[in-house]
């Protein structure tokens, strides 16, 4: 079989020693750590690298000899690198050698128990230990999903992969510690660290325990018995104000848990929650500070009350119209007015409760306002929230509308039924025939005949309000939409596709460098990043609204009969 | 190296060239039909006339502005993300397959497929439009089941080759797939 021999590309210039690492025998391949440089004891070098096994969990071991020569290929050195294959038994020992400046190494292995004495071939594959190390393979949606042959088919990559990230604790001495063993690896210049990152590191832990008291004392506040009584728990089921405030409190309470993210799914996500309320917070502050500039928001509330009166005004005339002939069509003149001056009057009341409030408009919106800064989410959705307050009337007339129509059409299909002579069997559920009594017959086929006439007034305004009240839907539904992009964005990953793409890797690819006959075939392994559709797809963060389970089909049905309908769900409301 | 001349499934010409690095590595790239100048300049002449027109029907020079704009933007997408100069297949002996596509922009898209994974490649036929073309695939090995195909990987989709290229690819990949059901096989 073919021998694999991983080298990392920040020891082609390291000086002779051997070459440690590990060894993978299903896949006949060798994945090289690092270099041990002469002098060294072999016994010590023994012991280290089984300290660096118990640590790491890594089965590390001498696997070759390395030299790079400047000069002629010495046969003393040769032999003295034979021997060692000697001291560290390893099956097979492999020896790499380089000489002078040239690209083109050498690498033979030395097989003590084989029977056939074949020379097999070797390929060459080098890696940046770094980047490797630094990045999270991501196996295709599908593999992820079927879990039984995990362990025999694992992604062979993922195993060379997991090998370098596991051996941290090996890339820690670099070559100015004064022990007996001398390294050579990506990080033997010098260990990389930032004193940013080591003070944020520091300033986090108590910032954490502040931040879990303070999300301790709201919520213990929020779940007070005194918030729960009836007509206030109504009220914040239905406002979707406090759903946003509640999701977000959730996320506070998952980036500041003193757990430490075991995996890198969990570190991704408390990343994206951190970046994704930073950027809210900024870009409520960014609306706030606007808002408030110039006293915008006086000129907000001085033109809502006459918004609410041209909308009440539009209202009445479209009342007007419907009491008159609407369309030509010519509509029962007794019903038509009930109707009218049924509806007139309650947008008569609810105008009157307008003017009551107007006065103290300006404040409410003021201080309403100031709960902008706590992120551009909350500002929609308070945005969403006035926008059903101030059509509550509107929703109010569908209601009546569609309960009106709804009874409507239950009577005439329940009397339909008695003119031919059927009925409605509740306990088969079907319909069966049934005798009438002859005044029975004469008073259903009256009722029937008095409902039919009278149904095109009622399917008019059930119409008339079922399209207004549906246009309001259509727009709280884009700003829910809009909110449920900013919550659901992973911007962390995103970032981090694009700044540093070697993190988030789909896979792996392979470029073949210069050959030359009799020399190894030498590739160059670069790792190839996650699409950006898969890195939002992977990442999404979980939001709590669902979208509307119906059908079209199933939604023209209720519309027909006359059902009410409720398009949007929250995630934990019962369901009707 | 050598390269060679074949036709595409459309009549394009298009060349294929093959490289051995070693025993057990070949690399089969399949070159496609340049972008050609006398279609460029069709397109974008027509683009513009149809601007002008709607220049003269509107006097307002925000149309003409706007069209060159919209040229612009539209070559630099076509280029970067639909015409494809390059469809390369690296089969790697032991290590695996990649598939890689270089765009006219220079942009290459590649994927690896480990060896463990591939089943077979084989040329299949397919019914497109009015005519049966025949085109080369990765079938991939379903975990569960070792006789099931989970995938199937579809080559050259936008050079289209036909059959006498991809006898060629197909002698080459089998050459190397082969080695791998005579070598040994460690527990």
């Amino acid at each position: 079989m073919v021998l694999k021999v991983f080298f990392p590309s920040c020891c082609s210039s390291a000086e002779s020693g051997i070459l440690i690492g590990r060894w993978i025998p299903e896949q006949n391949s060798a994945v090289i750590l690092a270099v041990v440089h002469f002098p060294f004891i072999p016994v010590q070098v023994k012991h280290y690298l089984s300290e660096v096994q118990r640590v790491t969990k890594v089965s590390v071991s001498v696997l070759g000899s390395w030299s790079n020569s400047k000069q002629e290929k010495e046969e003393s050195l040769s032999e003295f690198l034979e021997d060692l294959g000697t001291i560290f038994s390893h099956e097979p020992w492999i020896q790499i050698s380089k000489e002078g400046d040239s690209k083109f190494w050498s690498c033979s292995t030395l097989q003590k128990h084989s029977n056939n004495p074949k020379m097999e071939e070797v390929i060459l594959v080098y890696y940046d230990q770094r980047k490797v190390m630094l990045s999270h393979l991501h196996p295709p949606l599908d593999a992820a999903t079927s879990t039984d042959h995990r362990a025999e088919d694992a992604s062979k990559l993922s195993a060379i992969f997991d090998t370098v990230a596991k051996s941290k604790t090996l890339f820690m001495t670099d070559r100015y510690d004064d022990g007996p063993i001398k390294l050579t690896h990506w990080q033997s210049d010098g260990v990389e660290a930032s004193i940013l990152v080591e003070l944020m590191k520091q300033a986090s832990v108590p910032a954490c325990m502040l931040l879990t008291f303070l999300l301790s004392l709201v919520s213990g506040v929020c779940r007070s018995r005194v918030l729960k009584f009836w007509p206030l728990s109504f009220l914040w089921s239905k406002l979707s104000t406090c759903e946003q405030l509640g999701h977000r409190l959730r996320h506070l309470q998952v980036i500041s848990s003193n757990k430490k993210a075991q995996t890198q799914t969990q570190l991704m996500r408390k990343a994206n929650i951190f970046v994704s309320l930073l950027i809210d917070v900024a870009l409520g502050v960014l609306l706030m500070s606007w808002l408030y500039r110039k006293n915008r928001i006086g000129h907000l509330a001085d033109t809502l009350i006459p918004v609410a009166d041209h909308v009440a005004e539009e209202l009445q005339d479209l009342l007007q119209w419907l009491m008159g002939a609407p369309a030509g069509l010519k509509m029962n003149r007794a019903l038509d007015q009930v109707l009218g001056r049924f509806f007139l009057y309650h947008i008569h009341l609810w105008i009157s409760y307008i003017h009551l409030m107007s006065p103290f408009i300006e404040m409410i919106l003021w201080y309403v306002g100031l709960s902008a800064c706590l992120g551009l989410t909350v500002a929609l959705c308070i945005l969403s929230d006035i926008i059903a307050l101030l059509t509550f009337h509107i929703y109010c007339f569908y209601v009546y509308g569609a309960r009106l129509y709804c009874l409507k059409i239950y009577g005439l299909s329940s009397l339909w039924r008695l003119f031919r002579g059927k009925k409605w069997n509740v306990l088969r559920q079907r319909v069966d025939s049934c005798s009438y009594d002859l005044d029975q017959l004469f008073i259903g086929t009256l009722l029937f005949t008095i409902l039919l006439f009278l149904l095109p007034t009622t399917a008019l305004y059930y119409l008339v309000f079922t399209l207004l009240r549906l246009l309001v839907v259509i727009v709280q539904g884009l700003i829910h939409l809009l909110v449920d992009l900013i919550d659901s964005l992973p911007l962390y990953s995103i970032i981090l596709r694009l700044c540093r793409s070697y993190r988030l890797a789909a896979g792996v690819k392979f470029r073949v460098l210069e050959q030359q006959d009799g020399k190894p075939l030498r590739l160059l392994m670069q790792i190839n990043p996650l699409s950006y559709g898969s890195v939002v797809r992977t990442y999404r963060l979980p939001t709590y609204s669902c979208y509307p389970k119906d059908s079209w089909t199933s939604l023209c049905k209720k519309l027909f009969l006359g059902e009410l309908i409720y398009p949007w769900k929250h995630k934990g409301e019962k369901q009707d | 190296m050598e390269e060679r001349r074949y036709r595409s499934a459309s009549g394009a010409p298009i060349a294929l060239r093959r490289r051995q690095h070693s025993a057990s590595c070949r690399e089969l790239a399949v070159r496609c039909p340049r972008l050609q100048l006398h279609s460029l300049s069709a397109s974008t002449s027509a683009a513009w006339l149809a601007a002008y027109g709607l220049f003269v029907l509107t006097e307002n020079s925000m149309v003409l502005s706007a069209a060159i704009f919209i040229t612009l933007i539209g070559l630099i997408i076509y280029l970067h993300f639909v015409k494809i100069d390059q469809e390369s297949l690296l089969v790697i002996g032991s290590l695996g397959i990649q598939v890689t596509s270089s765009y006219a922009s220079g942009k290459e898209s590649t994927t690896f497929i480990e060896m463990n994974q591939v089943k077979d490649v084989v040329i299949n036929e397919a019914i497109h439009m009015q005519k049966v073309i025949y085109y080369l695939c990765i079938l991939l090995q379903d975990p569960g089941d070792p006789q099931g195909v989970s995938e199937v990987v579809p080559l050259f989709q936008s050079s289209k080759p036909r059959l006498d290229c991809l006898i060629e690819v197909y002698k080459s990949c089998q050459e190397i797939l082969e080695q791998r059901k005579t070598a040994p096989q460690s527990s």
